[in-house]
């Protein structure tokens, strides 16, 4: 097992330089002056050139990769070009939001899914069946922003039911309101987006859910547990739904990028003020050095969220060999 | 196996053979494609699928005689006005008529989803195709790199290079197209992988077939089912990217109309003006149900034995 971790780790090693040197060319082929940004408009050359020295910009392309690797091994990842701010202290100020939103959407969609599924396939071509595949096709088909608009118009503009952007009332808080008062009013933040984003990724994991329960059912191991005869709750809650579980428990790993990246377009219609705000906020104002950072983390994270797929997988199937 | 049955016509057989050929014997065999027709004319909701995106194809080949107005023409005396006889779905912010722009639009979408999804298929294949037919090197480099290309968080990724490239309807296609073809890469892989010790391989290889005969004429084809299905999925996903793309203001630029860009501008006027968001998202969704749906009818049709 020891072994597994170590080469499996290994192999994390080009993967991450490959990602890391796609990315700063990506960012080296941008057009616009960064220096640009930040100087003023009537800036005199000499001080064009100081400032493009103090962010070595004028080293060749090939110093500036291996200055950045260093820096972003240590967790450094450059200033803003916009505001001068440590880039690290941008992303901080917003993973908390985007952390929470992709938290609350993960639980409800894992605690709705599962059984949903696991009822799909255990009544396969019934009614509830059909209306849960329906169902599943619509939310693959139905774009996220519109559906959003949609909902913000029926329950956030025409009824007031619902607030329609931001995380919290202004003045809400707990200094000066009861634990009740802003917990119903966070909640009530959340509902709309955690909605879309819910109704949009819930497809996937339900039909993955029916297709490893049906996998299931139809093994040797099942008809034994009848055979022996055992009542069909227990065949279900023992036997089949116990292995069928186990691809969706490596999912989880792949939850770890989605947390992080989550939804960028769900993120500016409901101003919710995470990273995926932050990113469109960068790209639409040229700060490479934020966008850089972004991707980067982005991408380590699916790296790292893959290699905790595989050792859960190991983990919790007996009959994987780790060779 | 699709190669092998529609490559065998009796015609082919009577040749071959001067002993066979009695009409008793040659039951008309049903071609591959009609048995395939056969099988995906039973999925209703595919065929529905199917009628509703040859009647949008239609309509953006002749969006020109079924607008009826011009896409960019403003008239600042009807702004945001409701759905009416001459402006059948209102007119926008601009005042320009909102029927119009929706069909214009519907060319814009349907072709970028169409080159988008054509790019993302050409280049997985291939990539797949190789990697999996030579092993080895070519399939550890290449590999990798349809890994790296993975780990990027895609929609980051997209709006990354489309933040840097110049926004033209090409670009956007391109884009779209270059950041969604590893999965693509590394189903394609698998299917050569298994194909390439058949027999019908060994064959083809003995009678000194080179390896790009043998992967584009004799692998590919017995590899093809499973790419048809991705390739229409991808064309819906594509069609929901641009969209999306477009809808913060990334992807198809004014005044050239996407469902996108339609929904972006009259997102201010939600309250005032409904009707504006509302007409190219049913377009969307029901555009991207229908190429869902027929991808379904698809799998079932190519290959029975994907189904569940």
């Amino acid at each position: 097992m020891l072994n597994y971790v170590i080469r499996r780790l290994l192999q994390m090693i080009p993967l991450l330089i490959g990602i890391s040197i796609i990315n700063f060319v990506i960012m080296h082929l941008a057009p616009g002056d960064p220096v640009l940004l930040l100087t003023e408009r009537n800036a005199p050359p000499e001080e064009v050139a100081r400032i493009r020295a103090l962010y070595g910009l004028d080293d060749p392309i090939y110093v500036q990769y291996f200055r950045w690797l260093r820096q972003i091994l240590k967790g450094d990842f450059g200033r803003s070009f916009v505001d001068g701010r440590p880039v690290i202290d941008h992303i901080m100020d917003r993973l908390p939001y985007t952390l929470y939103l992709n938290f609350v959407v993960m639980i409800i969609i894992y605690a709705l899914a599962i059984p949903i599924g696991n009822i799909s396939a255990l009544r396969q071509y019934s009614w509830f069946d059909h209306v849960v595949t329906f169902f599943a096709f619509l939310g693959q088909a139905l774009p996220s922003f519109w559906f959003a608009l949609m909902l913000i118009y029926a329950v956030g503009i025409k009824s007031d039911w619902l607030p329609i952007s931001g995380v919290a009332t202004i003045g809400v808080s707990l200094k000066r309101h009861g634990f009740w008062t802003v917990l119903v009013d966070r909640a009530k933040h959340l509902i709309l987006p955690v909605t879309v984003i819910s109704l949009g990724s819930m497809a996937g994991i339900t039909r993955y859910m029916r297709s490893s329960m049906l996998e299931v059912i139809r093994q040797d191991y099942i008809r034994t547990a009848r055979a022996k005869g055992l009542p069909e709750k227990v065949v279900i809650r023992k036997h089949a739904l116990r292995n069928a579980l186990l691809p969706i428990v490596t999912l989880l790993g792949m939850e770890l990028p989605i947390l992080f990246s989550g939804s960028v377009i769900i993120e500016t219609i409901f101003s919710w003020p995470g990273l995926g705000l932050l990113s469109i906020r960068a790209v639409f104002q040229r700060d490479y050095q934020i966008v850089m950072a972004l991707n980067m983390i982005g991408a380590f994270l699916m790296v790292l969220g893959n290699f905790i797929s595989d050792i859960l997988y190991v983990l919790v199937d007996p009959r994987i060999k780790y060779s | 196996m699709m190669a092998a049955v529609s490559k065998q016509p009796p015609a082919e057989l009577d040749q071959l053979d001067p002993h066979f050929g009695g009409d008793a014997l040659t039951l008309e065999p049903e071609s591959y494609l009609s048995m395939v027709w056969k099988r995906f004319r039973r999925h209703k909701l595919a065929m529905a699928g199917l009628c509703f995106l040859i009647l949008m194809y239609l309509v953006a080949i002749f969006a020109p005689y079924i607008a009826t107005q011009s896409y960019r023409e403003t008239d600042s005396a009807n702004r945001l006005q409701p759905p009416s006889k001459e402006h059948w779905m209102g007119t926008d912010q601009i005042g320009r008529d909102l029927y119009s722009r929706v069909i214009w639009g519907s060319r814009i979408s349907l072709s970028v989803g169409f080159v988008a999804a054509g790019v993302a298929v050409v280049l997985g294949t291939v990539i797949g195709a190789v990697a999996g037919y030579f092993g080895g090197i070519i399939d550890n480099v290449l590999m990798r790199f349809t890994e790296i290309v993975m780990s990027f968080p895609t929609f980051f990724l997209l709006i990354t290079i489309v933040s840097i490239v110049e926004r033209s309807i090409f670009n956007i296609m391109l884009v779209i197209g270059l950041t969604s073809w590893p999965g693509l890469a590394r189903m394609v892989r698998g299917q050569f992988l298994s194909l390439r010790e058949q027999e019908f391989v060994l064959a083809a290889r003995a009678l000194g077939a080179s390896n790009a005969r043998i992967i584009f004429r004799h692998i590919l084809p017995n590899a093809m089912a499973p790419v048809i299905v991705s390739a229409t999925l991808r064309i819906g996903g594509a069609i929901l990217t641009e969209s999306g793309l477009s809808f913060i203001g990334l992807g198809v630029q004014e005044p050239f109309p996407s469902w996108g860009n339609i929904i972006n501008g009259g997102r201010t006027f939600l309250r005032q003006a409904p009707w504006i968001c509302t007409f190219p998202g049913i377009f969307i969704f029901l555009t991207v149900l229908s190429f869902n749906y027929v991808g379904d009818g698809l799998r079932d049709a190519l290959d029975p034995r994907l189904k569940d």
